[in-house]
């Protein structure tokens, strides 16, 4: 797009809309553009209540990761009593995977909750405006020509469309990101119910993914240790060390 | 003249305003041209900052039309450049140059 100054620009350069110009009866303009703007004030509303719901939606995702995590851990304490030690390992694996995950969800569930915000205060806005363009018209049917009249028509309008424009945007934006992040929900729900966990370590490379597993091994390993720690201090017997080939070497 | 800043409302800045916002408005768009994200959002902080710095807050129920309206400071860098190719941010809003 050419910008202001005829170059690449990011900065918009608004202009008059023209699509009023043409008609000759300015009083049947403005009632026209008035029920017109109250047809897409509720278009609007319904969008953001769009968002509010896909919001609670991935909220409720949330605590159902939640609970999961808490599971794995349970899992990985009572494999690790029975003496079961490889699937204590496996139980923390998929935990710390899915624990990584959900802060991730976390962050930008944070981010959504400012943009929804912002949502509805432009949802104010522009419902504050749509009942000026109400008062105005009738200021403007009393008090002005034709000509003058068509002039502040296509103005109030446009600024109306603006904010209209703006606050439609802020809801295709909002809903985008609760589909990414549901999808991403999505995903881990699958990987966790089909045991498929171990691979969703993460989009990086071959560098990344290695450094991510080895941070991963020794978070695991540190739980473990606390977890024997925990279950060897509440039992009789002292802490023992449980070797990887435990059932091999009990044979 | 009135800037909008998207997902945040108009502002009336002073005339003189318009070079600054002008070579702020270079940096942002050179920053997408390179893919630098990083770049893309302190420019469109900095775009954000000036206007809310030197500008007035218009009322809600004031209907003026903007004379130039700034993306949102998230804005990805995939937005910025369907913006930048003249698709167009805003399909609704009647903008041209």
């Amino acid at each position: 797009m050419p910008g202001l100054m005829g170059r690449a620009t990011l900065i918009i350069k608004a202009k008059f809309s023209k699509f009023l110009d043409r008609s000759e009866n300015p009083n049947e303009t403005l009632d026209y553009s008035y029920e017109e703007q109250l047809r897409q004030l509720q278009n609007v509303k319904r969008g953001v209540a769009d968002v509010t719901t896909a919001k609670k939606r991935l909220e409720l995702q949330y605590t159902s990761m939640q609970q999961q995590v808490e599971k794995l851990d349970g899992q990985a304490r009572a494999a690790l009593g029975a003496g079961k030690e490889d699937l204590a390992r496996e139980a923390l694996t998929r935990k710390t995977a899915v624990q990584a995950q959900l802060d991730g969800i976390m962050q930008q569930g944070q981010q959504l909750e400012a943009q929804q915000a912002k949502l509805v205060e432009g949802q104010k806005t522009l419902q504050t405006k749509v009942e000026a363009f109400r008062t105005q018209k009738e200021v403007i049917k009393a008090q002005y020509s034709a000509a003058e009249a068509q002039v502040r028509i296509g103005e109030a309008a446009t600024g109306i469309g603006e904010q209209m424009a703006d606050v439609g945007l802020a809801i295709q934006r909002a809903k985008d990101k609760t589909d990414q992040m549901q999808a991403r929900a999505s995903a881990i729900d699958e990987l966790t119910a089909s045991g498929a966990l171990e691979d969703f370590t993460g989009g990086g490379d071959d560098i990344d993914k290695q450094l991510a597993q080895i941070s991963q091994g020794t978070q695991v390993d540190d739980e473990l240790a606390k977890l024997k720690a925990e279950i060897g201090s509440g039992s009789a017997e002292p802490p023992k060390e449980i070797p990887a080939g435990g059932e091999e070497s009990a044979k | 003249m009135i800037v909008r800043l998207m997902g945040e409302g108009q502002y009336r800045v002073d005339d003189t305003l318009l070079a600054r916002l002008n070579e702020l408005d270079a940096e942002v768009a050179r920053a997408v041209e390179s893919s630098d994200e990083r770049a893309l959002w302190s420019g469109l902080q900095a775009l954000a900052d000036t206007v809310r710095a030197d500008g007035e807050k218009l009322a809600d129920d004031d209907l003026s039309p903007s004379d130039a309206i700034i993306p949102p400071e998230d804005l990805s860098l995939e937005e910025a450049k369907e913006l930048l190719s003249g698709e167009g941010l805003i399909p609704d809003l009647p903008v041209t140059s």
